[in-house]
């Protein structure tokens, strides 16, 4: 038998069983009263530019548009209906599923304390525009979305990796990129220190130095069960413990042995 | 760009030798007033800033990956090591967006409330008193620091007798708390309530009227209300700029409108006038505390919510029952199933909003899950608010915005 391919652009890890007949429920979405607050906010977004989709979901308006009018939308509701604090931005990965990111803008509307949420659909290799002339909070919310998942974003002042380094490949947040990391992360610091060339006399299990192996008898990586050094691997299973001793058995120069006998534990604190 | 060569450090945009008289310096990324893996690019006029660049990431664990491949109660423990100063304020904040994406929101036990708001307020109390420490420290004032240390640790000894961890609580659960008061809990609560009052007033002493703090923080840092708006500044960095806005008073959560507290605000929009912010919150919270004390023994001693869909039974139950045994047998392999949907749920930390926003697709795994960490945009504000300033004034404002890197870098 043929063994299945494993897909690749949603490494995300998978339920290991899930009844065929499973159907999973669905949060409603609610529609937009009449003569509330938010049907006004619709109102005022409808007005600036193409509303898709809106519905109240948790007690929070979700309005979905088209992504080359994220500003015109974004300018309505801070200008007109005093949203003016941008509390998030970010993007979902759709790729697999629908070719493209799902970027949302979560707004808050202070004097009233109102938050709604604007939704984009935005293909692959298609970029945002901007909205830090709006909010300056922008600014670092976009850097770290163009970092994390790769989406462009356009009139940006300074589009730089935020949070990954600047040599970084790839995109960490995405759905196709492992939790591990691929190839180029799980090498980084080697490459870099030692050069690529070095890759095959360090080998996978060293690159990493905080790795530490139960049963190496190398390296005593197990405080309290050491073995002596080049000890076969079949003692490493058996070894007993070595209490860990600081002091020093003659005692230090000018320093006063501890013992348990001589010194006093309080139970409470003076 | 400049090539990456091997072990040489490289900079990359910057140039160190300049025609002009300004400077670059490098701030950080090791630097103790730093408050953790900042390195600030600063452009230097003499000792004013000209440009200031901000570089984060030396703590990126990558918790939004690591949220997408856990179940949702795995992922628990992780969001201790954001604000790792106050960890259960994560932990809650964490745990009441995945209630509401459940919906299970009003079925939480009274009791768990009470508890989670008693952990919340004293966790608030431990991250200003530690902010306090910190910052009088980095402005110079060392006997601030060892007072603020004594009363944290005796509110950490608190976090301890109750989840028996002082800096990664875990003390929250999804649909209520894990354990119900240790004996003798509230009487040591009510003690340290009772004291620290008295030792804020020792501070206030210290600092208040003190000409060196004032003059290191009166009139540094200013942030307008626009500025403040603008660049998403919530908690006390939103109060100081002289607009009222607690999530815990305009969007209640728990029962915190059923106790009374006031919210502290000023327009003086500079440190010192977030300083004394500090000092007013620590008291409310203690006011808050007084009232919790009270409305615990009216509660029943039921802990957890009964979501058997989603949340494990008691115990008791598990160990007697078969089908409760089955049900969460269910929950620990697999995990809980949430409904297809999105929520973004707002919480005031001690640093500001600290919001998650979980995207469910209906498997055990969230979808995406995106932490707002009020520190990530009061690092980012530093790139407006450093220029201008002169290069003794820069510590003061970064004590000041009191940023916690575990939730920049996340």
């Amino acid at each position: 038998m043929m063994r299945p391919y494993q897909p690749k652009k949603n490494v995300q890890k998978k339920a290991y069983y899930t009844d065929r007949f499973w159907v999973a429920p669905r949060i409603p979405e609610e529609p937009v009263p009449e003569n509330s607050p938010y049907a006004e906010d619709l109102k005022a977004v409808k007005k600036a530019c193409k509303v898709l989709n809106a519905y109240i979901q948790r007690g929070q308006l979700v309005i979905y548009i088209n992504p080359e009018e994220n500003v015109a939308a974004l300018k309505a509701l801070k200008e007109t209906r005093g949203y003016e604090m941008l509390s998030e931005l970010s993007a979902v990965d759709f790729l697999a599923q629908r070719g493209g990111f799902e970027v949302f803008y979560q707004l808050l509307n202070l004097s009233e304390a109102r938050r709604l949420r604007v939704k984009c659909f935005v293909k692959e290799n298609q970029a945002v525009e901007s909205v830090n002339p709006l909010f300056r909070s922008a600014d670092w919310a976009e850097r770290e979305m163009w970092d994390l998942m790769g989406v462009k974003v356009n009139n940006h002042p300074y589009l730089k990796r935020l949070i990954m380094p600047d040599d970084w490949e790839g995109h960490p947040l995405r759905k196709d990129y492992p939790l591990e990391g691929d190839e180029f992360a799980q090498w980084y610091e080697v490459d870099k220190i030692f050069g690529k060339e070095a890759r095959d006399i360090i080998g996978p299990e060293n690159r990493d130095p905080g790795r530490v192996d139960r049963y190496d008898t190398e390296r005593f990586a197990r405080l309290g069960h050491e073995v002596p050094r080049g000890a076969p691997a079949e003692m490493a299973d058996k070894e007993e413990e070595t209490p860990l001793s600081y002091q020093e058995e003659e005692g230090v120069f000018l320093i006063e042995k501890f013992s348990e006998e001589n010194s006093k534990v309080l139970d409470k604190r003076k | 760009m400049q090539q990456t060569n091997k072990l040489r450090p490289f900079f990359e945009n910057l140039n160190f030798e300049r025609d002009d008289n300004h400077m670059v310096i490098n701030f950080g990324p090791q630097h103790p007033s730093a408050h953790g893996q900042l390195r600030l690019i600063l452009e230097l006029d003499g000792e004013q800033i000209v440009k200031a660049v901000p570089d984060i990431g030396y703590l990126h664990r990558g918790m939004e990956k690591m949220a997408e491949n856990m179940i949702y109660n795995e992922f628990l423990p992780t969001t201790d090591r954001m604000d790792y100063i106050a960890a259960t304020s994560n932990n809650y904040a964490f745990a009441l967006a995945v209630e509401r994406l459940l919906g299970i929101e009003d079925k939480v036990p009274r009791r768990a409330k009470v508890i989670r708001m008693m952990l919340l307020e004293l966790n608030r109390i431990i991250s200003h008193l530690f902010w306090l420490a910190t910052h009088a420290l980095d402005v110079g004032a060392m006997s601030v620091f060892l007072y603020c240390f004594r009363e944290r640790e005796f509110a950490m000894d608190l976090m301890e007798d109750y989840c028996g961890a002082r800096l990664t609580h875990s003390a929250v659960r999804i649909g209520g708390v894990p354990l119900d008061l240790p004996e003798g809990w509230l009487g040591q609560l009510a003690k340290f309530v009772n004291e620290l009052p008295g030792n804020i007033k020792d501070y206030e002493d210290l600092l208040t009227e003190n000409r060196i703090w004032r003059m290191r923080l009166e009139g540094v840092g200013v942030i307008d209300q626009e500025m403040a708006k603008s660049w998403g500044c919530t908690g006390i960095m939103l109060r100081g700029s002289g607009i009222e806005y607690d999530i815990r008073k305009e969007e209640p959560y728990e029962l915190y409108d059923e106790v009374e507290f006031d919210v502290p605000v000023t327009d003086s929009c500079d440190s010192y006038g977030r300083y004394k912010l500090y000092m007013e919150e620590m008291r409310q919270s203690v006011r808050i505390i007084h009232q919790l004390i009270n409305m615990y023994e009216e509660t029943e001693p039921q802990l957890m919510a009964h979501v058997p869909q989603y949340i494990s039974a008691p115990k008791e139950d598990i160990m007697t029952q078969n089908y409760a045994l089955m049900q969460h047998f269910v929950l620990v392999t697999q995990g809980m199933r949430p409904p297809v949907g999105e929520v973004y749920v707002p919480t005031e930390s001690p640093k500001g909003e600290l919001g998650f926003y979980i995207n469910s697709q209906g498997d055990p795994y969230p979808y995406r899950l995106k932490v707002r960490a009020p520190s990530f945009w009061h690092c980012g504000i530093l790139q407006d608010l450093l220029p201008g300033t002169y290069i003794a004034d820069v510590v003061t404002i970064i004590g000041n915005t009191n940023i916690v890197f575990g939730e920049i870098d996340r």
